[in-house]
């Protein structure tokens, strides 16, 4: 193990400890999800003004943005961690590449059909072929192909190492998605939010998105973690850790 | 604002609502799925367990004999 990845993290990477960090960690990014969601939901639903051009068609926002923004950036995690496991050989960054996959489809999914909801009354079409919702279809396509090949081998570590390959050619079509309705014409919006400049949407309108962004984030790490822990009771099933648990939930 | 109000959406509930359903829908399917994985590989492993300790139950007496 190279010298620069500090000792705790090396500590934490074994299957034993991360499952229980994981399962300390998980209900309360669960509980913050669900806090930040609500409070994100009553202030964009309630408490945020119509639109001036869209009426209240927009409200759409405040679960369309956010979700966007996960498949984009639960696609980085998957890239980077299948990264580290296809070159370190660390079974937990192939479980996190590999777990991290069904989330990321899961949000794809949302902004695809989020955003062919709104688009029917404001573009007058459910669908249409432009680069914003191209790319977004090719990254659904991505995950649903790194999902596959994962378990089309018989041996799961054999799978994860071809997944992980898929991941890491796949991540060009991140800035692909992000870069789209600049380097293109389309019928898409441009962004509205900038992290750097100024953002172009009001107050009331804002703070609901980015506290939903928020809960989006804490929903990913509770959903990981507990897909993740699943996963290492799978993996690990020959090992005394895990036939402990097996034994200890046998009696509830 | 009253609630009938609130549930129209300015026209656009038809839009609205089903969008909020999908999100609610997929994440909710998204919670599940693991649960249930994680009780049938639970219990895939205690079925496991009990067959190698039966076998090694039966296998306990003849290996004080030797064979040969």
């Amino acid at each position: 193990m190279a010298n620069w990845i500090p000792l705790w993290l090396h500590r934490l990477s074994s299957p034993p400890t991360f499952y229980r960090f994981a399962g300390t960690l998980r209900p309360w990014a669960m509980a913050l999800a669900l806090l930040a969601g609500a409070i994100a939901l009553y202030g964009g639903l309630v408490l945020a003004p119509a639109d001036y051009q869209q009426g209240d068609a927009y409200r759409i926002i405040f679960i369309h943005v956010p979700s966007a923004w996960m498949s984009m950036f639960i696609y980085g995690v998957m890239g980077v961690s299948a990264f580290i496991a296809l070159v370190w050989r660390i079974k937990l960054a192939e479980v996190v590449a590999m777990e991290s996959a069904p989330i990321g489809a899961a949000f794809t999914l949302i902004t695809l059909v989020t955003g062919s909801l709104w688009g029917k009354p404001m573009w007058g079409t459910w669908w249409t072929w432009d680069a914003r919702l191209t790319s977004e279809l090719v990254l659904l396509f991505l995950y649903l192909g790194v999902i596959g090949l994962y378990h089309a081998f018989e041996d799961r570590r054999q799978g994860a190492r071809a997944a992980a390959f898929l991941a890491i050619i796949g991540i060009v079509n991140v800035p692909i998605v992000h870069f789209s309705v600049t380097w293109w014409n389309t019928l898409h919006q441009g962004s509205t939010i900038s992290i750097f400049g100024h953002s172009k949407m009001s107050g009331a309108m804002l703070w609901p998105l980015l506290l939903m962004m928020l809960a989006t984030k804490f929903y990913y790490i509770a959903s990981l973690f507990r897909r993740v822990r699943t996963d290492l009771l799978a993996l690990e099933s020959g090992k005394d850790w895990v036939r402990q648990i097996a034994e200890r939930e046998s009696t509830p | 604002m009253t609630l009938q109000h609130f549930f129209a959406m300015g026209g656009y509930a038809a839009y609205v609502w089903p969008a909020y359903a999908v999100f609610f829908i997929v994440l909710v399917v998204d919670t599940l799925a693991p649960r249930l994985r994680r009780r049938r590989v639970l219990r895939e492993l205690r079925a496991r367990i009990a067959r190698q300790s039966a076998r090694q139950a039966r296998n306990a007496p003849s290996s004080t004999t030797p064979l040969a």
